[in-house]
């Protein structure tokens, strides 16, 4: 790891002022990716941010018809949060199963929404509930926020301050986890919305998280995985590695996709 | 340089840091606990795991700054010098819950933290699900739970947590 400064702000203002002042900053929360890959030296920022200190940032409520996460919310207190088991319990089982318990008490939402890696757990919840990420400058909708891959939306000060996700009827949310890493190989979140319904894939395609149009409308029109017959996913544009074809990731995303819908029905 | 003021143990701990000074090496190397041992380096193996404010975490992805203010209890804090030991250690030692023993110190630690979690009955399959992020390559597996079982068990009559 390179040398680097580090700064421990009080508020979400001192931070963007920091990140302001001091070019090429980077902010760290839980840590659980910027870390490793700055023991990697694939990253040297010369000054680090930490957001974990700054009070009320991790706060978990209900504000009217939305359920709002804090930025700095741990995967532990997402998983275990009474409020997000009431409100969205697909969302409570989705950070339950991000890496290990020892990660999930250090590993944030907003960490994991700013690095937007093509592999993470979240975006697939943020982008198929039609959540709102609220950063200290503006309100951004998941479809502008998320731009491919580890590539967002946000400017080089600019620090989300919390997720506000409107309340689905039904979501459930199915991986299957590459077996050495753990990471989804596939994963698919499946929201039955009052207006729509959203199906978002991670895992599987080359520019990250994606939607799954034919699938929605077939679903708006039916809630069954009965309605998902016959409809493929285009192998087009799909991730092709060691761990499985651009074929078989498509496959898998029919298949998860039934999965979610079984489970979001059965949960109702 | 950083000043970090921490409790490591029980014990109030001032220290100058690098920024990139892991948590890990901090025990390790500045303060001669090296019973918290580095593993992957990849916070995937769990051989590095300590509590952080009474949760297990991977010592190797904390920096020490990042622990400034805050209470770290390693594997040697469980049990006082010539005390017996924590009732998790005991229950590892009687059903032979390691071979090399490398990786356990993170498995006890892990173990700790989920009986503190989830309670003192704790079936198999509960305690594979949560040891996803420890690794044994000694394939002890079958012992650790055990183990584990045991002392969770035996948690529920001891004083020490």
């Amino acid at each position: 790891m390179y040398e680097f400064k580090y700064h421990r702000p009080g508020t979400v203002r001192q931070a963007a002022n920091l990140l302001v002042k001091n070019e090429d900053a980077k902010v760290i929360a839980g840590g659980h990716t910027l870390i490793p890959v700055m023991k990697q030296r694939l990253a040297s920022p010369p000054h680090l941010v930490d957001l974990s200190h700054i009070e009320g940032l991790d706060a978990i409520e209900m504000k009217g018809r939305a359920l709002v996460i804090g930025a700095t919310a741990r995967h532990a207190e997402v998983a275990t949060s009474a409020i997000v088991g009431e409100a969205i319990p697909a969302l409570a089982d989705l950070a339950s199963g991000i890496g290990d318990p020892a990660v999930r008490h250090k590993g944030t939402i907003g960490g994991s929404l700013a690095n937007n890696d093509p592999t993470a757990d979240y975006p697939a919840a943020v982008l198929a509930l039609g959540a709102t990420i609220v950063t200290n400058k503006r309100r951004l909708k998941a479809e502008e926020f998320f731009q491919g891959l580890f590539t967002t939306a946000l400017e080089a000060d600019e620090i989300i301050t919390k997720v506000m996700f409107p309340l689905p009827k039904k979501a459930a949310y199915i991986k299957f986890r590459n077996q050495a890493s753990r990471y989804a190989l596939v994963g698919v979140f499946v929201a039955r919305r009052p207006s729509d319904v959203r199906v978002a894939v991670t895992g599987a395609g080359s520019e990250g998280v994606f939607r799954v149009t034919a699938f929605e409308e077939a679903l708006k029109k039916r809630f069954a995985s009965k309605a998902l017959e016959g409809i493929a996913v285009p192998a087009e544009g799909l991730n092709s590695d060691i761990h499985g074809s651009a074929e078989y990731r498509a496959h898998l995303t029919g298949v998860l996709t039934r999965r979610a819908v079984d489970a979001a029905n059965a949960k109702a | 340089m950083a000043k970090i003021s921490l409790i490591v143990n029980g014990n109030p701990v001032t220290a100058n840091v690098d920024p990139r000074t892991l948590l890990v090496q901090f025990l390790r190397e500045n303060l001669k606990l090296t019973g918290t041992h580095v593993g992957c380096d990849t916070s995937q193996c769990g051989a590095c795991v300590v509590h952080l404010d009474g949760k297990a975490v991977k010592s190797c992805t904390t920096l020490a700054v990042m622990a400034d203010g805050h209470e770290v209890k390693t594997i040697e804090g469980l049990a006082a010098d010539g005390a017996p030991l924590h009732p998790m250690q005991e229950a590892f030692r009687e059903h032979h819950g390691l071979q090399c023993g490398f990786c356990t110190p993170g498995m006890i630690m892990t173990a700790i933290d989920i009986v503190h979690r989830k309670g003192h009955e704790l079936d198999d399959h509960t305690i594979r699900e949560e040891l996803e992020g420890n690794l044994c390559r000694c394939t002890g597996y079958q012992n650790i739970v055990a183990s584990i079982s045991a002392g969770a068990k035996a948690m529920a009559k001891s004083d020490l947590a």
